[in-house]
């Protein structure tokens, strides 16, 4: 390229503004992808930096753990929290779950990033093989979080005692099952709306990542990306998709973990 | 048109052992590292230094993730900054927000 500017009498230096450069060497694509996911970052760090601001801003539970109460006035301890895993009702078994979801994430990551090594060797059968993992990963993850939620709203069998106000500005105190926006019996207010907008906001994400995947596995299988010439597509949806994983890693640390 | 005609106009290039090795072990450390995270959520007091633990496990494995599976590091140099640089930003904004939640705290209770 700088051969052609410098037969027109554009020093070599200045080359760089006479068009035909690829500074940043990567494709359209894959640039946007990643600005993209820049400007996602900042959303979900915004998200996660108001849940610490608004978790350091209540006292925390200080009690021992077997005699932990929901209640309004402090903070809940996660692992008292999310305790429970599907077929086991009322046993405690903290985080068991949770840390299920995120070995089920983590590793269709890993499926991800195998696929697009093997779209970077044209290897349509292994790319569709490794989509289709990817794709169960991220469906299974989804019914997790689906299973997470019902038992966050639904709650425990005994509930707790809570004094709050109301929709209509009164004061009552009376117990509460589980949690919806406005009161739930783990903690104060902020507790449940914070697990709903920043969990649901995630699981937003990797249901678009879902969407996406499949898209790419259907036309990798159907031979569009054969007919392309490259798996270019792959390799961006990867990136979304390696992004989805990353963001859980900090939602597992602060909301499950601290 | 050539390409049109034959279904496998794409050269099928033989599989990376090495590569996909390298791919597994990076998941095996992700997995080991959120074990080890797991086992000091029980073992541990709970307190700042071992908050400090957990937030620096995460970036650990956010570099991980990062580096080896999106591949960040093997990108050009301007695009690489051009993506690490704007997250100095958060910085600042964690430490604002926790100044901010103290300082809340200190006035609620």
């Amino acid at each position: 390229m700088s051969t052609t500017a410098t037969a027109i009498g554009v020093s070599p230096k200045r080359g760089v503004w006479g068009g035909g450069n690829e500074p940043l060497k990567a494709s359209y694509g894959k640039l946007m992808m990643w600005f993209f996911l820049l400007s996602d970052i900042f959303t979900f760090a915004a998200l996660l930096i108001t849940y610490i601001s608004l978790r350091v801003s209540f006292p925390a539970y200080g009690g021992p753990a077997d005699a932990f109460v929901g209640s309004n006035e402090y903070w809940p301890v996660p692992e008292l929290v999310f305790d429970a895993i599907p077929f086991f009702h009322g046993v405690h078994i903290p985080l068991a779950f949770v840390g299920l979801m995120t070995f089920i994430l983590i590793l269709s990551s890993v499926t991800m990033v195998l696929a697009v090594e093997a779209g970077h060797r044209n290897d349509k059968k292994d790319v569709v093989k490794w989509l289709l993992w990817t794709l169960l990963g991220g469906i299974t993850f989804l019914s997790c979080q689906a299973w997470e939620w019902t038992h966050f709203i639904h709650g425990t069998p005994n509930g707790s005692l809570i004094t709050y106000v109301n929709n209509f500005g009164q004061t009552v105190t009376e117990t509460i099952f589980g949690a919806n926006l406005s009161v739930n019996e783990y903690g104060p207010s902020n507790f449940a709306q914070l697990f709903f907008f920043i969990t649901g906001f995630h699981g937003f994400h990797v249901t678009l990542g879902v969407f996406l995947l499949f898209l790419a596995f259907y036309q990798a299988a159907v031979g569009v990306y054969e007919q392309r010439g490259h798996y270019e597509m792959v390799e961006k949806i990867g990136l979304y998709w390696h992004f989805v994983d990353l963001v859980w890693v900090f939602v597992f640390t602060l909301f499950y973990l601290i | 048109m050539a390409s049109l005609q034959n279904k496998s106009a794409l050269d099928v290039m033989p599989r990376d052992e090495a590569k996909i090795k390298k791919i597994w072990k990076t998941a095996g450390i992700l997995l080991l590292l959120t074990l080890v995270e797991f086992v000091f959520a029980f073992t541990l007091p709970r307190g700042l230094i071992l908050y400090a633990i957990f937030i620096a496990l995460t970036i650990w494995k956010a570099k991980y993730i990062m580096m080896e599976f999106m591949h960040l590091g093997e990108e050009a140099k301007p695009l690489f900054y051009s993506i690490i640089v704007p997250l100095i930003f958060l910085v600042w904004l964690v430490i604002a927000l926790v100044k901010e939640g103290s300082d809340i705290f200190l006035m609620r209770w």
